[in-house]
Protein backbone atom coordinates (compact mmCIF):
# COMPACT_ATOMS: atom_id res chain seq x y z
CA UNK A 1 0.00 0.00 0.00
CA UNK A 2 2.91 2.61 -1.27
CA UNK A 3 0.23 5.11 -2.10
CA UNK A 4 -1.89 5.14 0.69
CA UNK A 5 -1.75 8.73 2.28
CA UNK A 6 -2.93 9.68 6.16
CA UNK A 7 -5.33 11.45 6.03
CA UNK A 8 -6.31 13.87 9.00
CA UNK A 9 -9.21 15.96 9.93
CA UNK A 10 -8.15 19.01 11.07
CA UNK A 11 -11.36 20.77 13.27
CA UNK A 12 -11.80 23.78 15.74
CA UNK A 13 -15.15 22.64 17.92
CA UNK A 14 -16.53 25.19 20.34
CA UNK A 15 -16.57 28.94 20.65
CA UNK A 16 -13.27 30.43 20.14
CA UNK A 17 -11.60 32.21 16.92
CA UNK A 18 -8.49 31.40 17.07
CA UNK A 19 -7.31 29.35 14.60
CA UNK A 20 -3.31 29.82 14.50
CA UNK A 21 -2.44 26.72 16.52
CA UNK A 22 -4.72 24.37 13.76
CA UNK A 23 -3.02 26.36 11.51
CA UNK A 24 -0.01 25.83 12.09
CA UNK A 25 -0.49 21.89 12.69
CA UNK A 26 -2.09 21.39 9.46
CA UNK A 27 0.45 23.43 7.45
CA UNK A 28 2.76 21.09 9.72
CA UNK A 29 1.42 17.76 8.37
CA UNK A 30 0.82 18.49 4.84
CA UNK A 31 4.70 19.26 4.78
CA UNK A 32 5.03 15.67 6.39
CA UNK A 33 3.06 14.33 3.49
CA UNK A 34 -0.21 13.78 4.55
CA UNK A 35 -3.55 15.18 2.99
CA UNK A 36 -5.23 17.83 6.00
CA UNK A 37 -8.57 18.11 5.16
CA UNK A 38 -9.22 21.61 7.26
CA UNK A 39 -12.71 22.57 8.56
CA UNK A 40 -12.63 26.12 9.38
CA UNK A 41 -14.13 27.54 12.86
CA UNK A 42 -16.98 26.88 14.93
CA UNK A 43 -17.76 23.50 14.40
CA UNK A 44 -20.06 21.61 16.48
CA UNK A 45 -19.54 17.50 17.46
CA UNK A 46 -22.20 16.54 14.63
CA UNK A 47 -20.25 18.55 11.71
CA UNK A 48 -17.04 17.27 12.87
CA UNK A 49 -18.37 13.35 12.88
CA UNK A 50 -20.28 13.79 9.77
CA UNK A 51 -16.79 15.24 8.18
CA UNK A 52 -14.78 12.74 9.08
CA UNK A 53 -16.97 10.18 7.78
CA UNK A 54 -17.45 11.73 4.62
CA UNK A 55 -13.39 11.85 4.20
CA UNK A 56 -12.91 8.25 5.63
CA UNK A 57 -10.04 10.11 7.49
CA UNK A 58 -7.36 7.58 9.54
CA UNK A 59 -6.84 10.28 12.09
CA UNK A 60 -9.01 13.67 13.66
CA UNK A 61 -7.16 16.64 15.34
CA UNK A 62 -8.97 18.87 17.63
CA UNK A 63 -7.71 22.56 18.41
CA UNK A 64 -9.47 23.93 21.64
CA UNK A 65 -8.95 26.89 23.65
CA UNK A 66 -11.83 27.85 25.17
CA UNK A 67 -12.12 24.79 27.94
CA UNK A 68 -15.05 23.11 26.95
CA UNK A 69 -12.66 19.83 26.00
CA UNK A 70 -14.20 17.87 28.84
CA UNK A 71 -17.47 18.19 27.20
CA UNK A 72 -16.79 18.00 23.46
CA UNK A 73 -13.95 15.64 23.30
CA UNK A 74 -16.30 13.21 25.04
CA UNK A 75 -19.28 14.16 22.67
CA UNK A 76 -16.80 13.49 19.53
CA UNK A 77 -15.72 10.34 20.81
CA UNK A 78 -19.71 8.55 20.79
CA UNK A 79 -20.23 10.19 17.43
CA UNK A 80 -17.62 9.15 15.56
CA UNK A 81 -17.95 5.23 17.16
CA UNK A 82 -21.74 5.57 16.72
CA UNK A 83 -20.95 6.24 12.95
CA UNK A 84 -18.78 2.81 12.81
CA UNK A 85 -15.40 4.87 13.31
CA UNK A 86 -13.98 3.16 16.08
CA UNK A 87 -10.68 2.84 14.59
CA UNK A 88 -10.37 6.78 14.03
CA UNK A 89 -7.83 8.41 16.33
CA UNK A 90 -8.62 11.67 18.05
CA UNK A 91 -5.89 14.07 19.08
CA UNK A 92 -6.38 17.36 21.03
CA UNK A 93 -4.21 20.63 20.51
CA UNK A 94 -4.90 23.68 22.95
CA UNK A 95 -4.93 24.84 26.38
CA UNK A 96 -6.12 21.46 28.79
CA UNK A 97 -5.36 21.42 32.42
CA UNK A 98 -3.03 18.96 33.67
CA UNK A 99 -5.41 17.52 36.11
CA UNK A 100 -7.88 16.64 32.71
CA UNK A 101 -5.35 14.79 30.72
CA UNK A 102 -5.67 11.35 32.27
CA UNK A 103 -9.87 11.51 31.84
CA UNK A 104 -9.47 12.22 28.47
CA UNK A 105 -7.14 9.77 27.90
CA UNK A 106 -9.25 7.26 29.60
CA UNK A 107 -11.90 7.76 26.98
CA UNK A 108 -9.80 7.14 24.30
CA UNK A 109 -8.02 10.77 23.33
CA UNK A 110 -4.89 9.41 21.61
CA UNK A 111 -2.62 12.50 22.23
CA UNK A 112 -2.93 15.86 23.99
CA UNK A 113 -0.66 19.11 23.05
CA UNK A 114 -0.50 22.19 24.74
CA UNK A 115 1.51 25.42 23.35
CA UNK A 116 4.90 24.86 22.75
CA UNK A 117 4.24 21.42 21.52
CA UNK A 118 6.15 20.49 18.69
CA UNK A 119 5.19 19.81 15.54
CA UNK A 120 7.81 17.16 14.89
CA UNK A 121 6.32 15.43 17.93
CA UNK A 122 2.91 15.49 16.57
CA UNK A 123 3.86 14.04 13.22
CA UNK A 124 5.58 11.44 14.85
CA UNK A 125 2.77 10.39 16.87
CA UNK A 126 0.45 10.67 14.34
CA UNK A 127 2.38 7.95 12.24
CA UNK A 128 2.57 6.04 15.15
CA UNK A 129 -0.87 5.53 16.21
CA UNK A 130 -2.25 4.37 13.05
CA UNK A 131 0.52 1.88 12.41
CA UNK A 132 -1.98 -1.35 11.63
CA UNK B 1 -15.95 -8.44 0.14
CA UNK B 2 -18.66 -7.11 -1.46
CA UNK B 3 -19.41 -3.26 -1.35
CA UNK B 4 -21.94 -3.53 -4.14
CA UNK B 5 -24.94 -4.06 -2.05
CA UNK B 6 -24.29 -1.85 1.23
CA UNK B 7 -23.76 0.94 -1.31
CA UNK B 8 -26.84 0.56 -3.23
CA UNK B 9 -29.07 0.63 0.13
CA UNK B 10 -27.49 3.74 0.91
CA UNK B 11 -24.90 2.91 3.62
CA UNK B 12 -22.64 6.08 3.76
CA UNK B 13 -19.81 4.59 5.53
CA UNK B 14 -18.99 2.13 3.19
CA UNK B 15 -19.45 4.91 0.43
CA UNK B 16 -16.80 6.42 2.25
CA UNK B 17 -14.23 3.59 2.67
CA UNK B 18 -15.11 2.56 -1.00
CA UNK B 19 -14.13 6.53 -1.83
CA UNK B 20 -10.79 5.91 0.02
CA UNK B 21 -9.80 2.39 -1.68
CA UNK B 22 -10.70 3.96 -5.27
CA UNK B 23 -8.44 6.92 -4.87
CA UNK B 24 -5.33 4.24 -3.74
CA UNK B 25 -6.43 2.24 -6.39
CA UNK B 26 -6.16 -0.70 -4.21
CA UNK B 27 -7.23 -4.02 -5.61
CA UNK B 28 -10.67 -4.77 -4.31
CA UNK B 29 -11.37 -1.39 -5.65
CA UNK B 30 -11.53 -1.99 -9.58
CA UNK B 31 -13.42 -4.94 -8.40
CA UNK B 32 -15.92 -2.88 -7.15
CA UNK B 33 -15.86 -0.79 -9.97
CA UNK B 34 -16.50 -3.51 -12.39
CA UNK B 35 -19.42 -4.46 -9.73
CA UNK B 36 -20.67 -0.82 -9.90
CA UNK B 37 -20.46 -0.05 -13.24
CA UNK B 38 -23.96 -0.95 -14.78
CA UNK B 39 -25.05 1.42 -11.80
CA UNK B 40 -24.10 4.13 -13.30
CA UNK B 41 -24.57 6.98 -16.10
CA UNK B 42 -27.54 8.25 -14.70
CA UNK B 43 -26.20 11.33 -12.43
CA UNK B 44 -26.14 15.20 -14.25
CA UNK B 45 -22.37 16.04 -13.71
CA UNK B 46 -21.48 19.64 -13.29
CA UNK B 47 -18.07 20.62 -13.49
CA UNK B 48 -17.19 24.08 -11.94
CA UNK B 49 -13.85 25.47 -12.60
CA UNK B 50 -11.48 28.79 -12.88
CA UNK B 51 -9.31 30.45 -11.10
CA UNK B 52 -8.37 30.77 -7.49
CA UNK B 53 -10.69 32.95 -5.14
CA UNK B 54 -13.19 33.80 -7.58
CA UNK B 55 -15.17 31.70 -5.21
CA UNK B 56 -15.76 28.52 -6.36
CA UNK B 57 -16.46 26.62 -3.16
CA UNK B 58 -19.10 29.32 -2.26
CA UNK B 59 -20.78 29.03 -5.43
CA UNK B 60 -20.97 24.92 -5.26
CA UNK B 61 -21.82 25.48 -1.40
CA UNK B 62 -24.87 27.51 -2.74
CA UNK B 63 -25.57 25.28 -5.65
CA UNK B 64 -26.19 22.01 -3.61
CA UNK B 65 -28.03 23.94 -1.36
CA UNK B 66 -30.28 25.26 -3.89
CA UNK B 67 -30.48 21.41 -5.20
CA UNK B 68 -31.46 19.97 -1.94
CA UNK B 69 -34.30 22.90 -1.47
CA UNK B 70 -35.54 23.21 -5.47
CA UNK B 71 -34.95 19.52 -6.33
CA UNK B 72 -34.36 17.72 -3.52
CA UNK B 73 -32.15 15.76 -5.47
CA UNK B 74 -29.34 14.12 -4.05
CA UNK B 75 -25.96 16.01 -4.45
CA UNK B 76 -22.52 14.53 -4.08
CA UNK B 77 -19.13 17.05 -4.10
CA UNK B 78 -15.95 15.92 -5.31
CA UNK B 79 -13.56 19.13 -4.16
CA UNK B 80 -10.08 18.69 -5.70
CA UNK B 81 -7.19 20.82 -4.06
CA UNK B 82 -3.59 20.75 -5.35
CA UNK B 83 -1.08 18.74 -3.59
CA UNK B 84 2.49 19.92 -2.53
CA UNK B 85 4.81 18.93 -5.64
CA UNK B 86 7.54 18.65 -2.94
CA UNK B 87 6.23 16.28 -0.15
CA UNK B 88 2.97 15.19 -1.38
CA UNK B 89 0.90 16.31 1.32
CA UNK B 90 -1.81 18.65 0.77
CA UNK B 91 -4.63 21.12 2.69
CA UNK B 92 -8.05 20.73 1.55
CA UNK B 93 -10.05 23.33 2.55
CA UNK B 94 -13.07 23.73 0.38
CA UNK B 95 -15.06 22.09 3.27
CA UNK B 96 -14.60 25.57 5.02
CA UNK B 97 -16.66 27.17 2.61
CA UNK B 98 -19.59 24.36 2.55
CA UNK B 99 -20.74 24.55 5.91
CA UNK B 100 -24.21 24.87 5.51
CA UNK B 101 -24.49 21.61 4.13
CA UNK B 102 -23.90 20.07 7.43
CA UNK B 103 -26.24 17.73 8.60
CA UNK B 104 -27.83 17.18 5.41
CA UNK B 105 -28.26 13.19 4.79
CA UNK B 106 -28.42 14.03 1.18
CA UNK B 107 -25.29 15.76 0.64
CA UNK B 108 -22.07 14.02 0.58
CA UNK B 109 -18.44 15.66 0.18
CA UNK B 110 -15.64 14.45 0.01
CA UNK B 111 -11.97 16.60 -0.67
CA UNK B 112 -9.72 15.04 -2.93
CA UNK B 113 -5.73 15.66 -3.57
CA UNK B 114 -5.11 16.11 -7.16
CA UNK B 115 -1.83 14.12 -6.18
CA UNK B 116 0.21 15.14 -8.94
CA UNK B 117 -2.60 15.67 -11.86
CA UNK B 118 -1.82 18.69 -13.71
CA UNK B 119 -5.28 18.97 -15.35
CA UNK B 120 -7.48 20.52 -12.60
CA UNK B 121 -8.47 17.26 -11.17
CA UNK B 122 -6.58 13.96 -10.18
CA UNK B 123 -6.35 11.27 -11.75
CA UNK B 124 -9.15 9.33 -9.77
CA UNK B 125 -11.89 12.04 -10.11
CA UNK B 126 -13.49 9.90 -12.47
CA UNK B 127 -13.36 6.77 -11.00
CA UNK B 128 -14.83 8.74 -7.52
CA UNK B 129 -17.60 10.23 -9.57
CA UNK B 130 -18.58 6.54 -10.97
CA UNK B 131 -19.07 5.22 -7.07
CA UNK B 132 -21.44 8.17 -6.42
CA UNK B 133 -23.13 8.04 -9.31
CA UNK B 134 -23.70 4.25 -8.40
CA UNK B 135 -24.99 5.31 -5.06
CA UNK B 136 -27.42 7.41 -6.04
CA UNK B 137 -26.42 10.81 -6.08
CA UNK B 138 -28.25 12.34 -9.08
CA UNK B 139 -26.08 15.56 -9.27
CA UNK B 140 -22.72 15.19 -8.96
CA UNK B 141 -20.36 18.62 -8.86
CA UNK B 142 -16.51 18.16 -9.22
CA UNK B 143 -14.74 21.58 -8.42
CA UNK B 144 -11.11 21.79 -9.32
CA UNK B 145 -8.51 23.10 -8.18
CA UNK B 146 -8.05 27.06 -8.72
CA UNK B 147 -7.51 26.69 -12.26
CA UNK B 148 -4.99 28.79 -14.61
CA UNK B 149 -5.72 28.74 -18.44
CA UNK B 150 -5.33 25.24 -19.14
CA UNK B 151 -6.68 23.22 -16.80
CA UNK B 152 -9.35 21.85 -18.79
CA UNK B 153 -10.07 17.67 -17.94
CA UNK B 154 -12.71 18.66 -16.07
CA UNK B 155 -14.81 19.39 -19.18
CA UNK B 156 -14.09 15.87 -21.03
CA UNK B 157 -15.38 14.72 -17.45
CA UNK B 158 -18.39 16.47 -16.69
CA UNK B 159 -21.96 16.81 -19.01
CA UNK B 160 -22.09 20.62 -17.93
CA UNK B 161 -19.17 23.15 -17.80
CA UNK B 162 -19.08 26.24 -15.38
CA UNK B 163 -16.79 28.64 -15.51
CA UNK B 164 -16.24 31.12 -12.59
CA UNK B 165 -14.93 34.30 -13.38
CA UNK B 166 -14.87 37.44 -11.07
CA UNK B 167 -14.60 41.18 -11.96
CA UNK B 168 -10.96 42.53 -12.48
CA UNK B 169 -9.12 39.70 -13.42
CA UNK B 170 -7.87 40.37 -17.03
CA UNK B 171 -8.88 41.73 -20.31
CA UNK B 172 -10.38 41.35 -23.55
CA UNK B 173 -7.21 39.35 -24.43
CA UNK B 174 -7.10 37.02 -21.66
CA UNK B 175 -10.85 36.56 -22.99
CA UNK B 176 -10.22 35.28 -26.44
CA UNK B 177 -7.31 33.01 -25.14
CA UNK B 178 -7.97 29.29 -25.78
CA UNK B 179 -8.38 26.95 -22.72
CA UNK B 180 -10.97 27.50 -19.92
CA UNK B 181 -13.02 29.89 -21.55
CA UNK B 182 -13.72 27.81 -24.38
CA UNK B 183 -14.78 24.97 -22.25
CA UNK B 184 -17.26 26.72 -20.40
CA UNK B 185 -21.32 25.70 -21.39
CA UNK B 186 -22.37 28.12 -18.79
CA UNK B 187 -20.40 31.39 -17.59
CA UNK B 188 -20.60 32.41 -14.09
CA UNK B 189 -19.81 35.91 -13.33
CA UNK B 190 -19.19 35.87 -9.63
CA UNK B 191 -18.65 38.28 -6.91
CA UNK B 192 -21.43 40.45 -9.16
CA UNK B 193 -21.49 43.33 -6.29
CA UNK B 194 -17.83 44.47 -7.12
CA UNK B 195 -17.11 47.14 -9.13
CA UNK B 196 -15.89 46.22 -12.55
CA UNK B 197 -18.94 43.93 -13.02
CA UNK B 198 -20.24 45.56 -16.24
CA UNK B 199 -16.17 45.67 -18.26
CA UNK B 200 -16.31 41.98 -17.19
CA UNK B 201 -19.49 41.10 -18.93
CA UNK B 202 -18.86 43.26 -21.85
CA UNK B 203 -16.11 41.61 -22.27
CA UNK B 204 -16.70 37.95 -21.81
CA UNK B 205 -19.67 38.37 -24.07
CA UNK B 206 -17.85 40.21 -26.89
CA UNK B 207 -15.43 37.47 -26.66
CA UNK B 208 -18.54 35.30 -27.04
CA UNK B 209 -19.66 36.60 -29.62
CA UNK B 210 -16.27 36.46 -31.49
CA UNK B 211 -16.56 32.67 -31.27
CA UNK B 212 -20.12 32.76 -32.05
CA UNK B 213 -21.18 29.34 -34.36
CA UNK B 214 -23.30 31.00 -36.77
CA UNK B 215 -22.67 33.10 -39.47
CA UNK B 216 -21.91 37.02 -38.09
CA UNK B 217 -21.08 40.46 -39.79
CA UNK B 218 -19.03 42.64 -37.73
CA UNK B 219 -18.60 46.95 -38.30
CA UNK B 220 -15.76 48.04 -37.96
CA UNK B 221 -14.56 50.99 -38.96
CA UNK B 222 -17.77 51.74 -40.85
CA UNK B 223 -17.34 49.03 -42.94
CA UNK B 224 -18.38 45.09 -42.42
CA UNK B 225 -16.68 42.18 -41.33
CA UNK B 226 -17.81 38.50 -42.10
CA UNK B 227 -16.98 35.40 -40.47
CA UNK B 228 -18.77 32.39 -41.99
CA UNK B 229 -20.64 30.28 -39.98
CA UNK B 230 -18.56 26.54 -39.72
CA UNK B 231 -20.49 23.83 -41.38
CA UNK B 232 -22.42 21.90 -38.94
CA UNK B 233 -25.54 20.43 -38.51
CA UNK B 234 -25.80 19.85 -35.21
CA UNK B 235 -27.87 22.00 -32.57
CA UNK B 236 -25.72 24.92 -31.36
CA UNK B 237 -25.21 25.26 -27.57
CA UNK B 238 -24.38 29.46 -26.53
CA UNK B 239 -23.03 29.95 -23.29
CA UNK B 240 -24.91 31.32 -20.87
CA UNK B 241 -23.53 34.36 -19.01
CA UNK B 242 -25.18 34.27 -14.58
CA UNK B 243 -24.04 37.30 -12.86
CA UNK B 244 -24.32 35.53 -9.02
CA UNK B 245 -23.39 36.85 -5.54
CA UNK B 246 -22.34 33.30 -4.26
CA UNK B 247 -21.89 34.43 -0.55
CA UNK B 248 -25.37 35.67 -0.24
CA UNK B 249 -27.08 33.16 -2.55
CA UNK B 250 -28.08 35.69 -5.41
CA UNK B 251 -28.54 34.38 -8.70
CA UNK B 252 -27.98 30.65 -7.95
CA UNK B 253 -31.84 29.92 -8.94
CA UNK B 254 -31.01 31.40 -12.40
CA UNK B 255 -27.50 29.28 -12.86
CA UNK B 256 -29.80 26.17 -12.14
CA UNK B 257 -32.02 27.08 -14.56
CA UNK B 258 -29.27 27.24 -16.84
CA UNK B 259 -27.81 23.68 -16.06
CA UNK B 260 -31.52 22.16 -16.90
CA UNK B 261 -31.58 24.28 -20.26
CA UNK B 262 -28.20 22.94 -21.01
CA UNK B 263 -29.41 20.03 -19.68
CA UNK B 264 -31.82 19.61 -22.21
CA UNK B 265 -29.81 20.96 -24.88
CA UNK B 266 -27.84 17.80 -24.36
CA UNK B 267 -30.31 15.45 -24.47
CA UNK B 268 -31.85 16.91 -27.58
CA UNK B 269 -28.65 17.36 -29.46
CA UNK B 270 -27.12 14.07 -28.76
CA UNK B 271 -24.30 15.60 -27.29
CA UNK B 272 -24.91 13.98 -23.67
CA UNK B 273 -24.09 10.22 -25.73
CA UNK B 274 -21.34 11.89 -27.48
CA UNK B 275 -19.78 13.21 -23.95
CA UNK B 276 -20.04 9.72 -22.38
CA UNK B 277 -19.12 8.24 -25.38
CA UNK B 278 -15.41 10.40 -25.20
CA UNK B 279 -15.28 10.36 -21.69
CA UNK B 280 -15.26 6.34 -21.65
CA UNK B 281 -13.63 5.81 -24.78
CA UNK B 282 -10.79 7.95 -22.97
CA UNK B 283 -10.99 5.94 -19.84
CA UNK B 284 -11.31 2.48 -21.43
CA UNK B 285 -7.72 3.91 -23.66
CA UNK B 286 -5.78 5.25 -20.19
CA UNK B 287 -6.49 1.58 -18.81
CA UNK B 288 -5.32 0.16 -22.12
CA UNK B 289 -2.18 1.87 -22.14
CA UNK B 290 -1.35 1.17 -18.30
CA UNK B 291 -2.32 -2.52 -19.54
CA UNK B 292 -0.03 -2.65 -22.36
CA UNK B 293 2.67 -0.66 -20.46
CA UNK B 294 2.54 -3.46 -17.93
CA UNK B 295 2.69 -6.64 -20.45
CA UNK B 296 5.62 -4.73 -22.32
CA UNK B 297 7.03 -4.32 -19.22
CA UNK B 298 6.87 -7.96 -18.17
CA UNK B 299 7.97 -9.57 -21.18
CA UNK B 300 11.01 -6.91 -21.37
CA UNK B 301 14.03 -8.14 -20.08
CA UNK B 302 15.29 -5.54 -17.07
CA UNK B 303 19.16 -5.68 -18.09
CA UNK B 304 17.92 -4.34 -22.26
CA UNK B 305 15.76 -1.74 -20.75
CA UNK B 306 18.37 -0.50 -18.75
CA UNK B 307 20.89 -0.98 -20.95
CA UNK B 308 18.82 1.38 -24.16
CA UNK B 309 18.04 3.94 -21.18
CA UNK B 310 22.15 3.98 -20.11
CA UNK B 311 22.87 4.80 -23.83
CA UNK B 312 19.67 7.30 -23.83
CA UNK B 313 21.05 8.86 -21.29
CA UNK B 314 25.01 8.85 -22.63
CA UNK B 315 23.71 10.91 -25.30
CA UNK B 316 24.58 8.09 -27.76
CA UNK B 317 21.05 7.36 -28.36
CA UNK B 318 17.71 9.32 -29.22
CA UNK B 319 14.66 8.51 -26.95
CA UNK B 320 12.76 7.98 -30.89
CA UNK B 321 15.79 5.49 -31.52
CA UNK B 322 15.44 4.01 -28.14
CA UNK B 323 11.53 3.63 -28.51
CA UNK B 324 12.33 1.63 -32.13
CA UNK B 325 14.71 -0.85 -30.45
CA UNK B 326 12.83 -1.31 -27.29
CA UNK B 327 9.64 -1.88 -29.75
CA UNK B 328 11.73 -4.55 -31.52
CA UNK B 329 12.89 -6.15 -28.01
CA UNK B 330 16.54 -5.83 -28.58
CA UNK B 331 18.92 -3.89 -27.41
CA UNK B 332 21.80 -1.78 -29.63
Amino acid sequence: MTDKKIRVLVAKPGLDGHDRGAKVVARALRDAGMEVIYTGLRQTPEMIAEAALQEDVDVVGLSILSGAHMALAPRILELLKKNGQDQVKVFIGGIIPDEDMPRLKEMGITGIYGPGASTDEIIRDVREAIQP
Amino acid sequence: MSFTQPLLEGNRLVLARLLTQVENDSPGARDALVELFPHTGRAHLIGVTGAPGTGKSSLVNQLALGYRRKANKKVAIVAVDPSSPFTGGAVLGDRVRMRDLSGDEGVFIRSMAARGSLGGIAQKTASLVQVFDAAGYEIIIIETVGAGQSEVDVARLAHTTIVVEAPGLGDEIQAIKAGILEIADVLVINKADRPGVENTERALRSTLELAHPTQRIFRHHGKTMEVSAPATDRDLWIPLIIKTVATEGKGIDELIEAIAKHAVHLQRSGDRAARDRARLESEMEALLQEALMNRFMEDMPHENYEEILGNVVNRNLSPYEAVKLLMNGTPK
